[in-house]
């Protein structure tokens, strides 16, 4: 069995198997600290604030947003495109690495995954609120109906993107779920009260750890993987197509789909670096999410920033390069320069420049700067989707209509409500789901760990 | 003889069957007794009572259960003649508000009037009309600022009350030797004006004043001075070559303009073999449409008019070896331009819109030198809708304080509003022992006056008119009166004591005195709504003593310094009597592009003089007015529309913008509306305009195209040669769709298209597109489905604009379409790109991938809500909706149709009658709107049908054609007739 001396170990501390549950479990058991509620509470204020945001939109229509009648698309489509991306880290983390055989990924993908689930149906809120006839949604379920020979549109990249996200979000969640079932087990086998036992019990599925189970749950986790796999490509892809397939100066370009998928494991990176950093000093899990992980992720944070900037330099020279002159305005007079000036730099600056920071050792460990590096990529790419919208459709291809686009505090309020929902969900996971994914970190104890042969050997009971 | 059955010998012989109901109930009681009875004979059993609670209980239960309430449709038993459900009938009218006069053919469904059209019969109008003519239906439908019925100082009364009050001071006041006053508009109806002759006649002491509040006074007395003739000659700009305009906006409000833009538009048409380019060239103050449209247009302040107008008399006195006049501006342009008046004697046209006698004397002086008079300028035919003598009514204001008037019938005038110093009126109608007014509309009048006998809307009214000497038309009404309001005409007859009505004067008349012939000539010109007279010719000279005496007058005057101010109408407003009309209000006056307000328009440099700033106020003899940074406008003058500042003129009216009115002045004998030296200041404060178009240049694309007249002789498609280029490059990797029937396209002129928004506003009727507000407007929300683009090119002192139409394009490769995920627009096998509202769930993709940006969002509910409290929030006002097109939801997105219910209704006709449809029949709102006959729609599948021959045309080309939509929109170069050419 191979050993790396090289690399160092993954888990830190000298942890035996039970140490790692017990480790792990304990936030589940333990009460409820004042922190969690207080931030629990500040979270809901949001979620109310944009429910009353969504209350408002739907009774009263989309005209209470800011958009016109050549900004069709504004915040909403921005916030969706962004949870979106967020949403891609958890299962490109999990399956890349997974596909990948990087063992290191153990300690974080469970994290990664939750944030997948709730940032996705953050997402999938946006494409339905921003109809302005929401209670037709269903006019975009391809389902025998009988209305005659109308049907859902296959040429319409909103109805891949319907199809994409749904898909997503049932293979992210049940990718996730299935990979916990053993951490379930667990719960429900150290549970002390009988209801925990019942509902974690019910959540186990009736695991019980035999050789057959893990070997199914083995070739599940692959099977999923290789689903999902696929699908973290093609779901931004599709996304992307949202623009890529118009006609719009600034949209209509081929580089969208890998540029999006890109841009969007690089806004989730992000977000898992942030949320890592997060579990790692309150739940004090530094010897599972260790220096090493972080440091890991930085340096994947480098690479995917290099590709971002070699992204906007590339639309930038086709843009001259197409000679179309309508492009050249695009770019040239609306994004470089011009009123929005301010947001194309802004994306810039924290896509491509900042993240180069991670270059130096010592940012990397400096766990503050990393922090705040991976919130300057999370608003580096939401001003990139304000980039790509707003700025493409306020001024496109007859001067008289272009116009300017800004926000209402309906659309602001729907935001910071997928935040608090967001912040919410994380928070409920933090609580009540094993945030680390205790069986297969246990699974990469023995080896990555470096002397701790007899350890291993004293620690098995 | 017809059978009888009978069923018993009691109904054979006519008898009431005797035991039918005494069976069931004793003789003489009914149902309640004996229920009654029954009750109180019985003791209350417990089951007695549960059974009269039961019925209790189920009677309110089944009563409250039917609360919804039933709206009855019932259906004809008997079918009027002419009322077919579903079906429109057209009825012949006119339109004169006292200012604009328009015949016009009425749409009237179920019994409303829903659209106006332009009667095609009529030789003056063609057809065309204007945006406010179009917009004036809806003012039928004012629940609110239309007066409901007879009132003595606003309380409410009965018709005989008021006219025998009315009567009794007619009289008393004519037997105390004092006078009555009956003030109104210009009187163009030849019935009307006998009427009102005779009216006069009957009460002594009682004479007619006629006042406008904008009136072509001073071109009345300096005809009168220079021909004897104080009348309006019809100007033939259709014989115009070279046609020259010192602020006057012939093509947008000035004397005639549905007329004069048909004519102008006429020579300058380029399509069908025709080559005629006239030569324009405007000298203005604020930028116009006329200016827009002009080959050359020079900035100038209207204080210099005079003497710029004597300067070009000059200069063709010289060519013409006639004595100079002393004095007079030399003007750059001037020796080019006279030498082309001059060569194009006798068909020239040099008008100007100045309200002086003593510069229209010149403008005179200068025709007659041209030989123009009864060549481009038509005595013969005379405008009758100018009657107005300023120092009338200025006369009037002091005379009332004078004592010896007594009494005041006012019909379709509003002074108090419109007359400069309303304080002074005010006090005089305060003086008056007997007020009254014929307007059917409350108005800042009508609160100083005691007696209202509202009168129709025109649409409810008879009437007759004679806009043009010897071109008469008819008005009929088209529904019957909808509030307790009589026509004035049926007033004057009875306050006179006449026993007949005005419908039996008016036919009378005609049939004695116009059509000189009995009840088939009557029916025919009533179905045609015209009738044309031969004139004789006019035979007038010019009077050159007039002349030398304008001329010494204009040397006389004082120079001025300083900022000028120019009030003018604006396309939507005009004289300011249809303000509270929400289609006219938001229509974006198409150089501004702003709605909702009026502003003061300022050049760029003397804004930055006076540190003005867009979204800045500036204070203009103590008014407080928002700023418009206008390029075009002349230096140190300023351009404020009139028609704003209502204060009392109904909810959509009052209290948008400033009355401008009070900054006239009046001066020799004619009432200015340009003054000179005021003193704008900046005022703190920031006031937000609504303007539907935030960029002005093309930036360099290929949008409007335009040439030089030099280059397109040589060359018919130049300045559109990329169309040749992109049709060369015309593939497609997939099946081109075919049509295999019709192939519907619009073809429009930019050469003949003068800006005018009439097509905007017929659209809004025809297709129910909402009012949304200024705040929606502000924040580009508006609804309509044709829009006016305004481009700037050159120079911001100066600019040349450009006019293009804009409607949905209706790609036969649209952008829009693949895109929808719910299929919800599609396109037609007629090539129509259509939309499906049931289907639309609103995701507003469509409006992104539009690259024309046509495509409009319901972003509210529009209809019956209280937010967007205009037409479409009251019963009566929904009256005016057109039942054919759907009242769209929120939530969904809509567009231009290409009117498809006018398509389809004209297609069933053509398949009813079994004929093939001809080019022509169909036409859209907005073409039947057009003055200028700038859009054409057809079919591109038919080689003879007009567009097909102007899609063959070198001019033609489509919108942003390089994205390959194939849109079946056309567009037409513009072609100027400059002699430079463009670099």
């Amino acid at each position: 069995m191979y050993k790396s001396e090289v690399r160092g170990p993954l888990i830190l501390g000298d942890k035996n198997y039970r140490q790692i549950s017990s480790d792990i479990i304990a936030p589940i058991d333990q009460p409820i600290p004042t922190w969690w509620k207080a931030v629990f509470g500040i979270s809901m204020l949001a979620f109310l604030f944009g429910l009353v945001a969504i209350y408002k939109t739907v009774v009263e229509g989309i005209g209470t947003w800011g958009v016109n009648n050549s900004v069709g698309w504004g915040w909403e489509i921005i916030n969706f495109v962004w949870w979106i991306g967020i949403g891609h880290a958890g299962t490109a983390f999990s399956i890349f690495l997974l596909i990948l055989r990087q063992k290191w990924r153990t300690s974080i993908n469970r994290a990664a995954e939750a944030m997948t689930v709730v940032a996705v149906m953050a997402a999938a809120l946006f494409p339905a609120l921003h109809m302005g006839r929401v209670w037709l949604a269903f006019y975009i379920f391809p389902y025998p109906n009988t209305r005659g020979p109308l049907w859902v549109n296959f040429n319409s990249p909103l109805f891949w993107d319907f199809i994409a996200i749904s898909a997503y979000l049932l293979i992210s969640a049940s990718f996730w779920y299935f990979g916990m079932v053993p951490d379930f087990a667990t719960i429900r086998d150290k549970a002390t009260s009988k209801i925990k036992k019942a509902v974690y019990g019910f959540f186990a599925f009736g695991w019980t750890g035999s050789s057959s189970e893990w070997l199914r749950y083995e070739a599940l986790s692959y099977v999923l993987g290789g689903i999902a796999a696929v699908l973290v490509v093609s779901v931004h892809s599709i996304v992307s197509t949202d623009f890529a397939v118009s006609v719009i100066p600034g949209w209509h370009t081929t580089v969208f789909p890998p540029y999006f998928v890109v841009g969007a494991i690089f806004s989730g990176f992000a977000m898992v670096m942030t949320l890592m950093i997060i579990i790692r000093k309150i739940y004090k899990f530094q010897d599972y999410v260790t220096n090493s992980h972080l440091n890991a992720i930085a340096k994947i944070l480098i690479f995917i920033s290099l590709i971002m900037g070699t992204a906007y330099a590339t639309e930038i020279f086709i843009a001259w390069y197409s000679g179309s002159k309508y492009e050249m305005f695009t770019f040239f007079k609306n994004r470089i320069t011009g009123d929005y000036t301010f947001q194309f730099w802004a994306m810039v600056v924290c896509n491509a420049f900042i993240p180069q920071l991670f270059w130096f050792k010592k940012v990397r460990q400096n766990l503050t700067i990393a922090f705040i590096i991976s919130i300057f990529i999370n608003i580096g790419m939401w001003y990139e989707r304000f980039n790509i919208l707003i700025t493409s459709l306020s001024k496109d291809y007859l001067p008289s209509s272009w116009v300017t686009y800004s926000p209402t505090w309906v659309e602001i309020g729907i935001y910071i409500g997928t935040i608090g929902m967001f912040i919410m969900g994380v928070l409920l996971f933090f609580k009540y789901i094993p945030m680390i994914a205790i069986s297969e970190v246990k699974s990469v104890l023995k080896v990555t760990s470096l002397n701790k042969k007899e350890k291993i050997h004293a620690s098995h009971e | 003889m017809e059978k009888k059955y009978w069923k018993s010998l009691e109904e054979r012989n006519n008898q009431p069957d005797p035991d039918i109901y005494k069976e069931h109930i004793p003789d003489g009681k009914n149902l309640l007794d004996v229920i009654n009875e029954e009750i109180s004979e019985k003791s209350t059993s417990r089951r007695n009572f549960l059974k009269f609670c039961g019925f209790s209980f189920a009677t309110a239960a089944i009563a409250s259960s039917c609360e919804n309430p039933v709206k009855k449709a019932i259906p004809y038993l008997n079918k009027p003649e002419e009322v077919t459900p579903g079906m429109a009938s057209h009825y012949a009218t006119t339109y004169f508000d006292g200012a604009e006069y328009s015949s016009l053919v009425v749409k009237v469904r179920d019994g409303r009037p829903i659209k106006i059209e332009g009667n095609e019969l009529s030789p003056l109008t063609r057809g065309g009309s204007t945006a406010r003519v179009q917009a004036s239906v809806l003012s039928l439908y004012d629940q609110e600022a239309r007066l409901k019925g007879p009132a003595k100082e606003g309380k409410e009364m009965v018709w005989q009350i008021l006219d025998n009050d009315v009567k009794r001071n007619l009289k008393e006041i004519s037997g105390s030797g004092k006078e009555t006053i009956l003030l109104t508009s210009p009187v163009t109806g030849p019935s009307t004006r006998k009427l009102i002759g005779e009216f006069i006649a009957a009460f002594p002491g009682m004479r007619h004043v006629v006042y406008e509040p904008v009136s072509a006074s001073g071109m009345l007395q300096a005809n009168q001075a220079s021909f004897g003739q104080a009348v309006v000659p019809f100007f033939r700009f259709d014989k115009a070559e070279v046609v020259v305009s010192f602020g006057a906006d012939f093509l947008g409000t000035w004397i005639a303009p549905a007329e004069f833009a048909h004519d102008y538009t006429k020579m300058r048409t380029l399509t069908n073999g025709e080559n005629k380019l006239s030569y324009h060239v405007q000298y203005e103050t604020g930028l116009s449409i006329s200016g827009s449209k002009a080959d050359q247009r020079f900035a100038i302040k209207p204080s210099a008019t005079g003497n710029l107008l004597k300067g070009l008399y000059n200069q063709i006195a010289q060519l013409a070896g006639k004595p100079a006049l002393e004095g007079g501006l030399a003007h750059d342009s001037f020796p080019g331009l006279a030498k082309q008046l001059w060569n194009s004697k006798g068909a020239s046209l040099v008008v100007c819109g100045s309200n002086d006698k003593d510069e229209q004397i010149v403008v005179n002086g200068i025709n007659g030198l041209l030989e123009n008079i009864g060549k481009t300028i038509d005595f013969s035919r005379p405008v009758l809708t100018r009657q107005a003598i300023d120092s009338d009514f200025e006369n009037l204001v002091k005379d009332f304080a004078g004592g010896n008037i007594a009494g005041l019938i006012m019909w379709n005038v509003n002074p108090v509003y419109d007359y400069r110093n309303s304080e002074a009126l005010i006090a005089g109608l305060k003086s008056l022992r007997f007020s009254l007014s014929l307007n059917s509309v409350t108005d800042e009048t009508f609160e100083h006056i005691t007696y209202s006998a509202p009168g129709h809307h025109y649409l409810e009214s008879w009437g007759d008119a004679e806009a043009v000497k010897g071109y008469f038309s008819l008005q009929q009404p088209a529904i019957r009166p909808i509030f307790n309001t009589r026509q004035p005409q049926d007033s004057l007859l009875k306050w006179m004591g006449a026993e007949s009505d005005y419908y039996t004067y008016l036919k009378n008349f005609w049939q004695t005195e116009i059509l000189k012939a009995g009840e088939a000539a009557w029916a025919k010109a009533l179905q045609d709504g015209v009738y044309n007279t031969e004139v004789e010719a006019a035979a007038v000279a010019f009077a050159g003593e007039a002349l030398a005496a304008a001329s010494s007058a204009i040397a006389s005057r004082p120079a001025v310094q300083g900022f000028e101010l120019s009030l003018y109408q604006n396309l939507s407003m005009g004289n300011g009597s249809h303000t509270n009309n929400p289609w006219l209000m938001e229509m974006p006056d198409p150089v501004s592009k702003v709605c909702w307000d009026n502003f003061a328009a300022i050049s760029p440099a003397s804004a930055s003089a006076l540190r003005l700033t867009k979204g800045g106020m500036v204070k203009i003899n103590g008014l407080d007015i928002p700023v418009l940074i206008q390029p075009g406008q002349a230096d140190e003058t300023i351009s404020i529309a009139l028609g704003y500042g209502h204060t009392s003129f109904g909810k959509v009216a009052n209290g948008v913008g400033v009355n401008a009115y009070k900054l006239a002045s009046y001066d020799n004998g004619s009432r200015q509306f340009s003054i000179a030296g005021i003193t704008p200041e900046k005022v703190a404060g920031e006031y937000k305009l609504a303007s539907t178009q935030m960029h002005h240049s093309m930036e360099g694309r290929p949008i409007v195209r335009e040439t030089v007249l030099a280059s397109y002789l040589q060359s018919p498609d130049s300045g559109n040669e990329l169309h040749a280029e992109f049709e060369k490059k015309h593939v497609t990797l997939y099946k081109e769709t075919e049509f295999k029937g019709h192939h519907w396209g619009v073809a429009i002129d930019l050469n003949k298209c003068i800006g005018c928004s009439s097509c905007v506003i017929a659209c809004q009727a025809e297709n129910n597109v909402p009012v949304v507000g200024k705040e929606e407007v502000m924040k580009s929300r508006i609804m309509h489905w044709i829009r006016i683009d305004r481009y700037y090119n050159g120079e911001e002192t100066n600019p040349e604009v450009v006019f293009q139409p804009l409607m949905c394009q209706h790609c036969d490769n649209a952008p829009c379409e693949n895109v929808c995920p719910v299929s919800a627009t599609n396109h037609s096998s007629e090539g129509l790109n259509q939309m499906a509202y049931n289907r639309c769930v609103g995701t507003k993709y469509c409006i992104n991938n539009c690259p024309y940006k046509v495509r409009r969002f319901n972003w509210f509910r529009y209809a019956t809500n209280d937010k967007f409290d205009y037409n479409m929030n009251t019963d009566l006002g929904r009256m005016v909706l057109n039942p054919d097109v759907t009242v769209r939801e929120r939530g969904v997105v809509e567009k231009c149709s290409l009117c498809v219910q006018r398509i389809q209704e004209k297609k069933l006709l053509a398949k009813n009658e079994g004929r093939p449809l001809m080019d022509g029949e169909i036409v859209p709102a907005c073409a039947q709107a057009c003055p200028s006959n700038a859009i054409v729609f057809g079919d591109m599948n038919d080689p003879e049908s007009r567009i097909s021959k102007l899609f063959q045309d070198p001019r033609n080309y489509h919108l942003l054609e390089e994205l390959h939509t194939l849109p079946s929109v056309g567009y037409l170069t513009l072609v100027r007739n400059k002699p430079e050419v463009e670099a």
